[in-house]
Parts: structure tokens; sequence; C-alpha cells
């Protein structure tokens, strides 16, 4: 692992849209340590995702800087390609449904041409072991239940050993007891490889949680309203959900995010991605 | 197929051949001109014990299976390039949906013109017949493609030929293979008529193929002959279906795994 720490600096961004330009972020900054697990929590419309598809390459910014371990990884004039030291897990499996986990999660080393495919096998049986996937490498992706398919799919991304993993609302959508399972999966292997991490989430409680620390935005245009340390030891169990701290830091953020939230409700904006 | 599957098969196969014996013995309307299957049968045991007859099978067996690859080959790279590029789609489709109404046997004319061997012509023709199913279908297929795929294999470092190679084909390979298993039905279809009016395989009456038996014992009054070789193509589409299928659910393991 090589954990980069990550600087969003005044990154600003709009669309054109029929009604005129829509600021979707304004001059949001945040900075992220190396080993950091950085949770943005925000309304839909705060521009969360914008920003992750800037740091992943998939879109360009209109104003402000990003930069990866102290490197400018894009600005205005220069979108960031697409890479595997920012691997992205996205909101619902992007497994490769024709590949078994196995081949999945040697797909990054064996393209990059890091390692050989032998090498790259017993890394990812060891790694699926690890995250306690054992037993499941021959299957296809389509005979694994929901939140095994997600486990693969962060391990996948993991065994590149990303300078900063995205994740980008991973657990949206699943049932509460299967998404409290995924949250102490994703927290066993982050405390085992320390990566970078940059999440995504409109879901306060999560946030709190994974996080190291916490930013909560506001919707329309995406501002950083503030960023809150999470002073809570690690590693992290499920019983830390019924601990003081973790509720006042779960009322602090809640506060900060409704007032937002209310704002764009009352005034009936449309949602953006 | 379950065991009970294959009986009822057999079953359905055996009332045919009794309904239609039954119909040619009483005269009954329009099967009554026919001869009954066991006079088919009888003409079949002749046929087989001739070289002709084998030799028909490998003719038109091997016309289809070229114009089936050429198809494949031609019509999956195109149907990918339609889908992927929007100007070369802007371009291309227009021409092709215009072209693609028009029925493959009206191309023999000009395929006899195109083409020096009167095979290479026949072959052209089957190849017409199969191609739009197949780039219609891989058209659609990769238009489909969930583009997150696409996202996350860049994200996982691919570049773009690899995205190509290793995300956008297999990802399709569902829709080529069903444009396969259709447009080897449709082969079929047109080599018959294909050989009819190409007018059989030059080098005397053996190498014809099925369809130019057909209509060779149709001109000589053996109707008997007649059915069996249409019953001879049924079972030949059938079984390049079959092996279409199979070889193509070979390649997609996965898609057994729900």
């Amino acid at each position: 692992m090589n954990p980069a720490s990550l600087q969003i600096e005044d990154v600003a961004k709009s669309y054109r849209s029929q009604s005129g330009e829509l600021l979707a972020l304004a001059s949001c900054s945040i900075e992220i340590a190396p080993e950091e697990l950085h949770v943005i929590v925000g309304p839909s419309g705060c521009g969360k995702t914008t920003l992750l598809n800037a740091v992943a390459g998939f879109q360009g910014i209109d104003g402000g800087v990003i930069r990866l371990g102290g490197e400018t990884l894009c600005t205005p004039e220069r979108q960031a390609e697409p890479g595997a030291d920012r691997v992205v897990v996205f909101q619902h499996s992007t497994l490769f449904p024709w590949r078994t986990v196995l081949d999945n999660v040697t797909y990054g080393p064996v393209i990059q041409g890091r390692r050989s495919r032998a090498e790259a096998r017993s890394l990812a049986r060891e790694r699926l072991s690890q995250a306690g996937l054992a037993g499941l490498e021959d299957r296809y992706p389509a005979e694994l239940s929901s939140g095994a398919q997600r486990r693969v799919e962060i391990v996948r991304a993991l065994v590149n050993e990303p300078r900063v993993l995205l994740l980008d609302e991973p657990f949206r959508g699943m049932d509460q007891i299967t998404r409290d399972l995924m949250h102490e999966a994703l927290l066993e292997l982050y405390d085992r490889a320390r990566p970078t991490v940059l999440f995504i989430t409109h879901d306060i409680e999560e946030a709190v949680f994974l996080g190291s620390r916490v930013t909560a935005m506001s919707a329309r245009p995406g501002r950083v309203k503030a960023t809150i340390e999470v002073d809570l030891p690690r590693p992290r169990e499920a019983g830390l959900r019924a601990s003081a701290r973790f509720n006042e830091l779960l009322a602090d953020i809640l506060s900060l995010v409704h007032d937002e939230a209310n704002r764009a409700f009352v005034a009936g904006d449309r949602e953006a991605a | 197929m379950s065991r009970g599957a294959v009986l009822r098969g057999a079953l359905g196969i055996l009332a045919f051949l009794a309904l239609w014996e039954l119909g040619a013995r009483i005269d009954a309307p329009v099967v009554g001109v026919l001869p009954g299957p066991a006079e088919v049968a009888s003409s079949f045991a002749d046929l087989v014990g001739s070289g002709g007859y084998w030799s028909s099978w490998v003719a038109s067996g091997e016309r289809v299976l070229w114009g089936f690859a050429a198809a494949m080959a031609v019509g999956v790279p195109f149907g990918l390039l339609l889908a992927i590029n929007q100007r070369a789609k802007a371009l291309l489709f227009p021409p092709f949906e215009i072209l693609r109404p028009i029925p493959p046997l009206a191309w023999v004319p000009l395929s006899i013109l195109f083409w020096p061997t009167q095979n290479l012509s026949i072959e052209f023709v089957i190849f017409m017949g199969a191609f739009y199913t197949v780039v219609l279908n891989v058209v659609g297929g990769a238009e489909q493609i969930d583009r997150r795929h696409v996202l996350v294999a860049r994200s996982l470092g691919a570049g773009t030929w690899t995205v190509y190679r290793r995300v956008i084909l297999p990802a399709t390979l569902p829709s080529i293979a069903t444009g396969a298993v259709v447009g080897m039905g449709i082969t079929w279809e047109v080599v018959v008529a294909a050989e009819l009016i190409s007018g059989g395989g030059g080098s005397g009456g053996d190498g014809g193929g099925l369809g130019f038996l057909l209509w060779n014992a149709y001109q000589g009054g053996a109707i008997a002959q007649v059915i069996v070789c249409m019953i001879s193509l049924g079972v030949a589409g059938y079984a390049s279906s079959v092996a279409v299928r199979v070889l193509s659910e070979r390649l997609m393991p996965w898609k057994e795994a729900r």
C-alpha cells in the first residue's frame, strides 16, 4: 500500500441545463490525510458524486485543483485519466458477470501488467480468504449474495493497492442488517490495509460509524459546511452505535445537514446527481 | 433434456408420421397427392446408398458454414463499430437499413456477377441472409452494455483496447450468440433457393447440394425424393442451430450461473 494524501482545493463545477448554468460545486475544499477514511455526507444534489468522479477521472472540474500525494491530479485545464491508483467502487455491483470471483479480483493487477497471472491469483486467494470469502473463488458473481458481491468488489479494488480508494455509496439500497455487517466487513479490510479512502454517502449514521473524519456538505450549490473529527477508537464494532459519543456526533452532523436539506426541500429544487 | 421430454418429442413425431401415412392412404385433400412416409423411407434407403446424397449434404453444409462464418466475421466487428462509434453509425446505418429489407434471393443476379465461381456466389447469398441478423443483434447488445463496467475497467487500469476486448466483447457475447443462432437458421432457408437458382454444383450432379438435389428430383417427378431432401434440410438446420447454441453456451459458462 502506498496511501496518499488527497487535497481538494476550491473546486467548482457547473452543469449546463435547460434553465441555464447550474452550479453543482462552489469553492469546495477538503483535505484528506494518508490512511484516513474520509466520509463526505450530504443530501442528493450536493455534488459529492461530482467530486468523486473528478478524482476518479470520469469528469472534469471548472475551478480549483485536486492534488494526490502532493502532485496535481486535475485542474480545469486538465481532466485526470482514470487509473488504478484511484479505484472506484460504485453503488451497485459492477463485478464482471462473465468472470469468476477470482478472475474479477486478478483483473486489475493482470491488465496493468503489475503481476503475472500466477502471482495475481495467489494474492487474490489470500485477500479473498482474509475477507472471509474463501471457497467462492470459482463462482460467478450471479451466484453470490449482494453482500458477498460487495465484499468481492472491495477486495478487487484493494488488491490494486490504490493510493486512494473511492467508494460511491457502496451500500445504498441494502437492508439495514446486511448494511451493518458490510460496515464491519469494510472496517476490517480498512484496518488491515489502511488505504486512504474517500467514502460518499447520504447516510449520516454510516458516515459516523465508518469515518475518521466526516465532511458535511450543503446542496445547491454544493459547499463544505464543516468537517468533523470522529474521535471514536478503532477497531470499531457494532456495539459502538449505542454509545453516547456516537450519538452525540450523529446529532451534530444531523443538525449541520438538516438545515441545508430543509432549505433545498422547501425551495423544491430538482435533485441533480 | 429429461427422458420424459425426449419421449414426448418422439411421440409427437410418430403421431405426425401416422397422420401423414393415413392422409396419403385415404387420399385426403392436399396431403393425398403425396407419397406416404413408408414410400419416402424406401426412397431414403435408396438415396443413402448413393454417393450423391451424402456429397449433397457436404456441399450444402460447406456453403452454409462459409456463408455463416463470413457473416459472423464481418457482422460482429461491424455491429460493434456501429454500437460504439456514433459517427460511424450516423454514416453507415442509413444505407444498412435500406439494404436490409432486400431479400437475400434478390442478390442472386448480382452475386453471380460479383464472384468468379458458383460456390462463392451461393455463399454470398447465404452471407446476405445471416449478416443483417447478426449485425442487428450485436448493435442491440453492445448498446445495452452497463456503462459502469466500462468505467470500472478503466478505473482498474484498462486502456481503450483492453476495454473493447475484455469488457465490451464479453458483455456483448450473449447477443452475438442470439444473432448466431437465428442467423444460422436463416442460412439453411437461403441455401435451398440459392442452389436452385444457381443451378447446381457445375461439376455434374454431384456437389450440387441438397437444394439442387431437391429441384432435380422434382423435375424428374420423384416426389418421395423431394420429401427426403426437405426432411434432410430440416434436420440439417435444426442440428446446426443446436450446435451453435451448445457452442455458445460453452463460451458463456456464467450464463448458467443464475
